[in-house]
């Protein structure tokens, strides 16, 4: 028989977050539950995704939703379903994975946030040519990552779980010499 | 040098990973001679000018791609999905 | 000395520098090079092989000569030009390549022997004894030649990499640079102008022309104050564009420090950025090139360019009495400058018959400067006329060989330049660089008015090609004076003429190249070393192939140039690797036990990108092997817990998922019953082993497929080239979850009783066998458990979210502890997998087949599979092929380690008698002695052999009987107790 045993969460920037210096914040953001989302051949998954949870499947490059329930394009054919926990129904149309644990999710917004990941990042981010709502699977320094634009000045940056110290290595060295210029 | 991804658009060549000539699209079949699976695992031409290469997107949206390089000029002809070409 | 009412320096600052320790006063705007012309300073280097005096020859980053070291301590820089360090409070600066001072080197010896020393010196005299070349003679000439050294410390100054983007990058600020960027601007183009001085307006600011009225400074800081208030405009000054790459892709050096006192320390000192630009247009000016004559080398001499920067931009006469020699109407203009700031001329030389004066100065016809005097400065010149030579006493030689348009980056990308007679020089070659237009003196146009229509039409052709309107820009009226040019390289006579300054290659020097028929202007380059180092022949590589043309009786543009690659001028290696330095050399991949097992003690040791515990301390341990000892006793007598986390694992769905498994690995899936985990073996295609590891049945069409650690982002990719490539019909779709779990091995005879105290259900042998996996809950978490074994014994891996991990990982090893075992590392891992015989990538190393390794039964025969037909082919299947076997002490008990090659007894430890060579060893502490892994010929049939083991690196020789590669529980029985 198992005795009385509680096991506690640890998030994965546990100790590491939040950090502000310059005119930039970089915060650890809960998303909630995130399932990625692989549709088998021929399934209509954008309209059993709609029905059930109010969002299209998102094109390449795109996410779709709003804060709290966002479907995040996520590579080739796969979204990351990104708050609810998925409708059982959705099982049938694609694979579900859990990946709920397999992100460190992090928040950097501020004036300079778009500065401080052009030291990072190997791809557009103008806010012309990456606006609110566009989302991209690139690179961050070393760390393969999903960057989405969620506001002006906000970006929500995903990456392996495992890399979350470096990844806030990474960015706060980059926010300290953006804050060391003003 | 940058490659355009059919799905993610161009991206800097680090988000890809080179796998060699795109040979490897057309796998003989268990049974072809000796000859057929030499050619389709190790032979490979590689002579100046436009190559069908293949690509992985890794950093990127995983897609495998054929791209179409010049090895001369490094020009970029073109991108598609080897599971377009494939098909 | 200062001109009054000279210069853009602000004259009501005082900055105080030191150079070779005495301290200097200049104002802010100016370089060290304007600083210390200004303090009379005119000695500033000695020249790489001669030790000869030298002085500034130009005004910018083109200098050879004036070379100095920045900075004290571990980050002092070496070969900073002078002219393109800004001044700052409290600066140092130190002179480079003389011994014990500047003003008095004793290796100015060498000079005396120059005879002795010109071109394929070196190569033709310190041949022989061959052992004598790195011992003594490198190094000893090392110390004679050369540039200025580092510290030979870490370098503690930060240094960044950043990447922009736009529809077009402008490459120089000077008259066309801005004009195009103006034009490209007010369209609404995304433009950025970079340029490599502080200031932008590049020859405006060395000029006195006007634009629209304005003084050339005046219309240039017009400009670049409207595109400063433009949003879709970024000005990059301090900014040299060093290289110009495939689609669209530039690299940039950005100096963002080097010009302040004292930075904050987590500034930069450099960015290195990587520009994509949409087209680009290269503005990068021309490069004025010197006359070679007899000792043309002294302070003093420098081109009439650079004269005329330092009197216009910061108010320095560079001399008291300056003479000008020249082959072409521009360099006039330094008289007449300098006559207008009251600086006395003493004559204009032009080797032309026909020149024309162009103002009230004394102007000598068809003259050529032939000689110079002054010890450690220039103090009288000899020049000739068809009546004859006469001496003439002046402290400042203003000279112009003419302009070089900067093609280098044209050449960027295998373009070769044009000959252009018309200004005897080298121009690009239009399309060289795909989306590059080059406009300006950069094109061989040389008047302001002509660089600021060429200037804006580069701007209206790309935005044209870009699809973009145009806005309609008035051109300012300047002026157009035609460019006039008589070709003069090197004036006749006896003595050493320079060409290349900063690697004291002679005219003498190239035409001996060319004497011993290094005639190809590649071979000359190399025999001499003209055109290297850090100028890179900006100076000198026209005059030389000049030179070299005419000594072999050739055309110049059959002559041709050298290649000019990046960087356009030197770009620190530290801005380069920028961000890799310590922690951003590689990520480091933390699993969720990495606190806990640090708060342990545990030593954390790599695997790939990995951190993962050695072994885990105890009190009264003094070694790592008594922690191991222990460790593996847990497994082998109660239970050990390990953390294997870092094994891939990829998750597979779809109703072809089995037909994946099928083929990706060589023995069958599609057979396997949910709630089972089977062994797998995958093979590369051409039949040698690619990966193990095990795969477990979650469902009818969802499986969860482990791989090593080192293997999983190969194996990954391989499953997608399989589902993308070979089979895009089938249904089933593929997603790492390595991340999601926190999986951790619970091994030993106890195991189950460690396990039942965490699940909410127990389990028993009937209910979870060897092989069985399936959902369990522990604490009311969703929970898997595997009952699979790496070690050999009773073992399961119980896998949480990973949130879970830390405080699962916690709970295990209490619990461990109480029935007195714990934790174990990759110490005690890495010798329960070598007795059990399992491999590794120690073993599966790309060159062993399933054969080799004893698994051909793996590969099935009702199906194919990746790497199945070629594994077939007959040399993979001979039987003297080294094949997997274990290795135990025969006789005396000694060490063995992997790497040690095998040899039959007597033989002679040698290449030509290798029988085989050992992948893994460790020490067992069940057998009390080492045991090894490895690979022998025909090995499988020769358990009993005597070999003799030899590892020359540690010094081991010794005996061991081959013996089967399983050492503990052949049967099995332990697995399924």
């Amino acid at each position: 028989m198992a005795d009385t045993l509680t096991l506690t969460a640890t998030s994965p920037c546990y100790g590491l977050l939040p950090k502000t210096l310059g005119t930039c914040t970089l915060t650890e953001t809960d998303l909630g539950t995130l399932t990625s989302v692989a549709p088998f051949k021929g399934a209509a998954i954008s309209d059993a995704l709609k029905a059930a949870h109010g969002m299209a499947f998102p094109a390449p490059n795109r996410a779709t939703g709003k804060t709290g329930a966002r479907a995040i394009w996520f590579g080739r054919d796969i979204a990351l379903l990104a708050g609810p926990a998925p409708d059982p129904g959705l099982g049938d149309l694609a694979a579900l994975t859990d990946q709920s644990d397999a992100w460190a999710c992090v928040t950097l917004s501020g004036d300079d946030a778009g500065a401080v990941l052009a030291r990072l990042v190997p791809i557009d981010l103008r806010p012309a040519a990456f606006k609110q709502g566009h989302t991209a699977r690139t690179q961050l320094g070393h760390l393969n990552a999903s960057i989405t634009r969620t506001g002006p000045d906000s970006f929500l940056i995903l990456v392996f779980r495992s890399m979350a110290a470096t990844l806030v290595h990474d960015l706060v060295t980059a926010m300290e010499s953006l804050a060391a210029r003003h | 040098m940058r490659l355009p991804c059919p799905i993610c658009g161009e991206r800097d060549r680090r988000e890809f990973y080179y796998q060699g000539a795109a040979v490897a699209l057309h796998r003989p079949a268990p049974d072809a001679d000796a000859d057929a699976w030499q050619d389709f695992v190790y032979l490979r031409e590689n002579l100046p000018g436009d190559h069908e290469e293949l690509w992985s997107h890794d950093a990127g949206c995983g897609a495998w791609l054929v791209v179409t390089r010049n090895t001369v000029t490094h020009a970029i002809l073109g991108a598609k999905l080897a599971s377009e070409v494939a098909r | 000395m200062r001109v009054a009412g000279k210069g853009h320096i602000d004259r009501n600052s005082t900055v105080h520098f030191r150079f070779d320790g005495i301290e200097y006063q200049g104002h802010d705007g100016d370089t060290v090079a304007s600083a210390l012309l200004a303090n009379g300073v005119r000695l500033m280097g000695r020249s790489f092989k001669y030790h000869r005096p030298r002085g500034v020859l130009t005004a910018g980053s083109e200098e050879p000569n004036a070379l100095m070291t920045v900075g004290v301590g571990a980050g002092r820089e070496p070969n900073v030009r002078a002219t393109v360090q800004e001044i700052y409070e409290g600066l140092e600066v130190r002179s480079q390549n003389a011994f014990p001072a500047l003003n008095f080197d004793l290796l100015a010896v060498n000079d005396l022997a120059a005879p002795f020393l010109s071109a394929g010196f070196y190569y033709k005299t310190f041949m022989w004894p061959r052992a004598f070349w790195e011992k003594l003679y490198e190094p000893a000439i090392r110390r004679a030649a050369g540039l200025g050294a580092l510290s030979g410390q870490a370098d503690q100054d930060r240094y960044e990499k950043a990447y922009a983007f736009c529809d077009l990058l402008v490459i120089g600020a000077g008259p066309a640079g801005l004009m195009a960027a103006l034009v490209a601007a007010r369209s609404g183009a995304d433009v950025i102008l970079a340029d490599e001085d502080a200031r932008m307006g590049g020859r405006l600011l060395a000029e006195t022309e006007a634009v629209d009225g304005l003084a050339g400074a005046d219309w240039a800081a017009e400009v670049v104050a409207e595109l400063a208030g433009m949003d879709n405009v970024r000005l990059m000054p301090r900014t040299t564009v060093t290289g110009a790459y495939d689609q669209g892709t530039y690299g940039a050096l950005e100096r963002v420090s080097h010009h302040i006192a004292r930075p904050d320390g987590r500034l930069p000192r450099e960015t290195f950025w990587r520009i994509v630009a949409q087209r680009s247009i290269l503005a990068a000016g021309a490069l004025e090139r010197p006359i070679a004559f007899q000792n043309n080398d002294r302070p003093g001499i420098m081109t009439a360019g650079a004269v005329r920067a330092y009197l216009n931009r910061w108010g320095v006469a560079p001399g008291k009495a300056v003479t000008v020699f020249a082959n072409n109407d521009a360099a006039h203009r330094t008289a007449l400058d300098l006559i207008d700031a009251g600086v006395h001329v003493t004559a204009v030389l032009d080797s032309r018959t026909d020149a024309l004066a162009q103002g009230d100065y004394r102007l000598i016809r068809g003259a050529q400067v032939c000689n110079s005097t002054g010890r450690t400065g220039l103090d009288a010149i000899t020049y000739r006329t068809t009546s004859g030579q006469e001496k003439l006493a002046t402290d400042c030689l203003a000279m112009s060989g003419g302009w070089n348009p900067t093609v280098h980056m044209t050449c960027h990308m295998n373009g070769r330049p044009t000959w252009d007679e018309g200004i005897a020089s080298f121009v690009p070659t239009a399309g060289s660089i795909p989306g590059m237009t080059v406009a300006g003196a950069a094109l061989g146009v040389f008047s302001v008015q002509g660089c600021l229509a060429s200037g804006a039409d580069a701007a209206r052709t790309v935005l044209k090609e870009l699809g973009q309107s145009v806005a309609d820009v008035e051109i300012p009226v300047a002026d157009d004076a035609a460019y006039a040019i008589s070709p003069l390289w090197a004036v006749a006579g006896k003595g050493r003429a320079w060409l290349d300054f900063q690697n004291d290659v002679t005219v003498k020097d190239v035409k001996q190249a060319a004497t011993e028929n290094f005639r190809s202007v590649e071979h000359m380059k190399r025999y001499t070393t003209q055109g290297m180092a850090t100028d890179q022949g900006k100076n000198s590589n026209v005059a030389a192939l000049a030179v070299l043309a005419d000594a072999t009786g050739r055309g110049i543009p059959e002559t041709g140039t050298t290649t000019f690659r990046p960087p356009y001028t030197p770009v620190p290696l530290a801005a380069l690797g920028a961000g890799s330095r310590g922690k951003g050399f590689a990520p480091e991949r933390h699993t969720t036990s990495h606190a806990a097992s640090v708060a342990m003690g545990a030593p954390m040791i790599e695997a790939g990108l990995w951190y993962r515990p050695s072994y885990f301390p105890r009190k009264g341990e003094s070694n790592w092997r008594q922690s191991c000892d222990r460790e593996v006793g847990f497994v082998r007598n109660t239970v050990g817990v390990c953390d294997v986390s870092t094994l891939g694992k990829i998750d597979i769905q779809g109703p072809d998922a089995a037909r994946l498994l099928d083929f990706a690995y060589t023995n069958m899936f599609s057979t396997l019953k949910v709630g089972r985990v089977r062994y797998g073996l995958m093979l590369r295609e051409d039949g040698f082993v690619m990966d193990d590891g095990t795969t477990a049945r979650l469902g009818e069409t969802h499986y969860v497929m482990t791989t090593t650690t080192a293997a999983a982002g190969q194996v990954m990719r391989h499953l997608e080239f399989i589902t993308q490539v070979h089979h895009p019909e089938w249904d089933v779709r593929i997603m790492s979850v390595t991340e999601q779990w926190a999986q951790f091995a619970i091994a030993g005879p106890k195991s189950r009783d460690l396990v039942n105290g965490l699940v909410e259900s127990p389990i028993d042998n009937e209910s979870w066998p060897f092989m069985a996996c399936g959902p369990v809950r522990v604490a009311g978490i969703d929970a898997r458990l595997f009952r699979i074994s790496f070690s050999g014994e009773h073992a399961y891996e119980l896998a949480v979210p990973a949130r879970y991990g830390d405080a699962l990982f916690r709970v295990l090893v209490k619990r461990a502890e109480a029935l007195a075992g714990g934790a174990y590392g990759m110490e005690a891992l890495n010798v329960l997998r070598v007795e059990k015989g399992h491999i590794t990538h120690s073993e599966i190393h790309g060159r062993t087949t399933a054969f080799d390794i004893g698994m051909e039964r793996m590969i099935s025969a009702n199906k194919d599979c990746i790497g199945k037909t070629m594994a077939a082919r007959d040399g993979l299947l001979e039987d003297d092929r080294e094949q997997m076997v274990g290795f135990k002490p025969a006789g005396a008990i000694k060490k063995l380690t992997a790497g040690a090659h095998l040899y039959s007894e007597g033989a002679e430890a040698v290449p030509e008698n290798d029988q085989g060579y050992v992948t893994s060893a460790a020490f067992s502490p069940d057998f009390g002695h080492y045991i090894a892994l490895g690979f022998v010929r025909g090995g499988a049939a020769r358990h009993g052999d005597r070999l003799r083991l030899v590892d020359a690196m540690r010094g081991i020789d010794t005996v061991v009987e081959v013996c089967p590669p399983v050492f503990i529980d052949p049967e099995g029985g332990r697995l399924r107790g």
